[in-house]
């Protein structure tokens, strides 16, 4: 077990640093003049180039770039935006609202999609299984921009039941309909992958030795079925807690929510360099331990390969 | 063999006995699948008395496992339905009671054991809380009083250092040790009747040999009953009393052991021993019987092994032989079993 988990970490570690190597080599080594890059379209004076050239190293060798970009990430030094902000502020006072946003999907995802899932396992073939079925090709055929425009329309402004936007700062209601749109497409992968795990696991032959020992149906299922259903889609499920920041940049934009999602579009549109490359690193660091999160849980749920 | 049928339906199951301890009759099992209906075990009908072993013998498919499942009661429902006959169990027929009383005789009562211990324990917990399980289920044991027992019958089924092993994972054991941890948690509640389905066809021989012995040697300490499923006539010849043989979801042959070796009533029993692997031709089936096992979904009229019998006769193609007896103790299902009974 803490070899697993020391291996993981290791990965972990090279995840990082090949990570930040492709962000910084994409956004600071594009052909053409890092500075224009970073100035955007504004006219630049001579002393303030001099001044960045010598912040970001620019007359060293680009591995040695690299370095000084990597150890001032790892002291959580992300930069400064172009107004001298650093980037780090900028993520302290966004990253809060992108955090509960996703947060928020992720309990609509989990609790809805795990209960549907399952109910749509037990009862095969039966009428709420085939609901469970057909609204979630729906849903995972839909674009998720269609999907948020289509929620503002019918849900926001149609039936006026929830805020067409979150509001700034976003109000608990106001994130409500852009955290139901931004579950919705991870939703109806859980309860499908829930669905046929748990479909699968009731036809296996220790589910049959369980009914066999004489266990009641609730043991059999609830205890029997139900753990090994959910390893799957536990996975699924804390790979898709980093996911769902990523996937933030539509909705917040859509839903105009000022997180980070938004931050990094504004950015983006902006030429906003150093901020790109800040909020893309946390997000890269933020996919990178959801996955180490995984691995260690899937070794605690499943015993078998803890040894591998 | 005279049969006592008990007439009292309300007999304590714990009192001696009134009859036979399990008496499968007529047991019919269909499945209901979109390509037709399939019957699974027709007319099946066999007894296992205390202390007896009833090994049931027959190819692959021909209905053995879900006959089995069926005393369980523990077929997949959907697709699978038990559609006639009794089981009777103690005199009571298991088949007419409530789920909740059933329930207490499952596991408990009658217990099963399966092919692949690998697959029919449960991956993610460990064999001490599988074991542990039934005390704490069926008994209201606290879980240290269950895993102390859990130790007992690891050590009964002879797996070593039981006491450290009780809280591996069945992935951390052998095939055989593997097998006697299943046997353990059959055996657990000392149940009157255990059903061991093709128990040692996922082992070597050699651990085969020892698992059927353990097997036996249990069944003379506690008296149990014992259904011994195989497709292997070879593998029962040491511990079995009685033989039924199944073909196309039908018991076609009912013998005592020696008997059946001596003199098979049937043409396909004569079949199954004539391709028996002989221990003094090294290597190799002496003559297997030519063609191979129906389809149930397509049975073929008449007596259904009529394609594959050196002795077809025309009426075979026609009529269907009802399971008869044709000396005490001893049925077939084929028109002609005096025929063989006289020569
Ligand atoms: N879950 C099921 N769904 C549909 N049909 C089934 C199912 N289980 C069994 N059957 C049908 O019942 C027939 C008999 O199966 P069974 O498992 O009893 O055979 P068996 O004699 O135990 O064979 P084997 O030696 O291969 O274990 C099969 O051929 C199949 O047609
Ligand atoms: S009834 Fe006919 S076909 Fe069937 S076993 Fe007997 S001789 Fe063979
Ligand atoms: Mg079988």
């Amino acid at each position: 077990m803490t070899s697993y988990i020391i291996r993981r970490v290791g990965q972990f570690v090279l995840v990082f640093f090949a990570a930040t190597f492709l962000i910084f080599s994409m956004v600071f080594a594009i052909p053409g003049d890092p500075i224009r890059a970073l100035a955007g379209e504004k006219p630049m004076p001579d002393s303030l180039r001099q001044t960045l050239v010598q912040r970001y190293h620019l007359d060293e060798p680009y591995i040695v770039q690299y370095w000084y970009y990597v150890t001032g990430v790892l002291q959580g030094d992300l930069g400064e935006s172009f107004n001298q902000r650093p980037v780090l502020d900028i993520i302290k006072e966004r990253f809060p609202r992108t955090l509960r946003l996703a947060i928020y999907a992720f309990i609509i995802e989990m609790v809805i999609g795990v209960t549907a899932g399952v109910w749509a396992g037990i009862r095969k073939d039966k009428f709420l299984d085939s609901l469970v079925k057909v609204s979630t090709v729906a849903v995972i055929s839909i674009p998720i921009f269609v999907l948020g425009f289509m929620a503002q329309l019918f849900i926001g402004v149609r039936l006026g039941w929830l805020p067409v936007t979150a509001g700034n700062p976003p109000s608990l209601y106001g994130y409500l309909l852009p955290a139901i749109v931004l579950a919705a497409v991870s939703l109806a992968y859980v309860a499908r992958l829930t669905r046929s795990s748990v479909v699968e696991n009731l036809r296996s032959d220790y589910v049959r030795t369980a009914k066999a020992k004489g266990l009641s149906r609730r043991r059999v299922i609830g205890v029997h079925t139900f753990r090994n259903s959910l390893i799957p889609v536990i996975t699924f499920l804390a790979i898709d807690l980093g996911a769902l920041m990523g996937g933030a940049i539509i909705t917040e934009t859509i839903f105009n929510v000022p997180g980070i999602g938004q931050a990094l579009y504004q950015s983006v549109l902006g030429q906003e360099g150093a901020v790109v490359v800040g909020i893309v690193t946390l997000l890269v660091i933020i996919y990178a331990v959801a996955n180490l999160v995984v691995d260690v849980m899937y070794a605690v749920l499943d015993p078998r390969i803890r040894y591998d | 063999m005279t049969k006592v049928t008990p007439l009292d339906t309300a007999v304590d199951p714990h009192s001696a006995d009134t009859g036979v301890l399990l008496d499968v009759r007529d047991l019919e099992v269909e499945f209901r699948m979109r390509s037709g209906t399939v019957k699974a075990a027709n007319r099946v009908s066999y007894q296992v008395d205390k202390g007896e072993t009833l090994a049931i013998v027959g190819e692959s498919g021909s209905g053995k496992t879900v006959s089995a499942q069926a005393i369980m009661g523990i077929i997949d429902s959907p697709p699978g339905f038990v559609t006639g006959g009794e089981i009777l169990f103690r005199g009571k027929d298991l088949l007419k009671m409530e789920e909740k009383e059933r329930r207490q005789i499952r596991g408990d009562r009658i217990s099963m054991i399966f092919q692949d211990a690998l697959t029919a324990l449960n991956p993610v917990f460990t064999v001490g809380w599988q074991i542990s399980e039934m005390f704490q289920k069926h008994r209201g044991m606290s879980k240290s009083e269950g895993y102390k027992r859990a130790i007992e019958l690891m050590n009964l089924v002879k797996i070593p250092s039981a006491a450290e092993r009780v809280n591996a994972y069945p992935h951390e054991f052998s095939g055989g040790m593997r097998q006697r941890v299943m046997i353990a948690m059959a055996i657990a509640l000392d149940p009157d009747v255990l059903i061991a389905d093709e128990p040692t066809t996922a082992l070597d021989v050699t651990v085969q040999a020892q698992i059927m012995g353990l097997l036996a040697d249990l069944q003379q300490q506690t008296g149990m009953g014992l259904i011994l499923i195989t497709h292997d006539l070879g593998v029962v010849a040491e511990v079995a009393d009685k033989v039924s043989v199944m073909y196309a979801a039908e018991i076609v042959e009912t013998a005592d052991i020696r008997e059946l070796y001596r003199h098979p009533y049937h043409p396909y029993t004569e079949g199954l021993m004539r391709s028996l692997v002989r221990p003094d031709h090294k290597g190799g089936r002496l003559s297997p019987i030519k063609g191979s096992p129906p389809d149930l979904l397509h049975i073929p009229s008449g007596c259904p092994f009529h394609p594959r019998c050196d002795y077809v006769q025309d009426v075979c193609r026609t009529d269907d032989p009802p399971l008869r007896e044709i000396l005490e103790g001893r049925t077939s299902a084929c028109h002609f079993a005096e025929v063989f009974s006289n020569d």
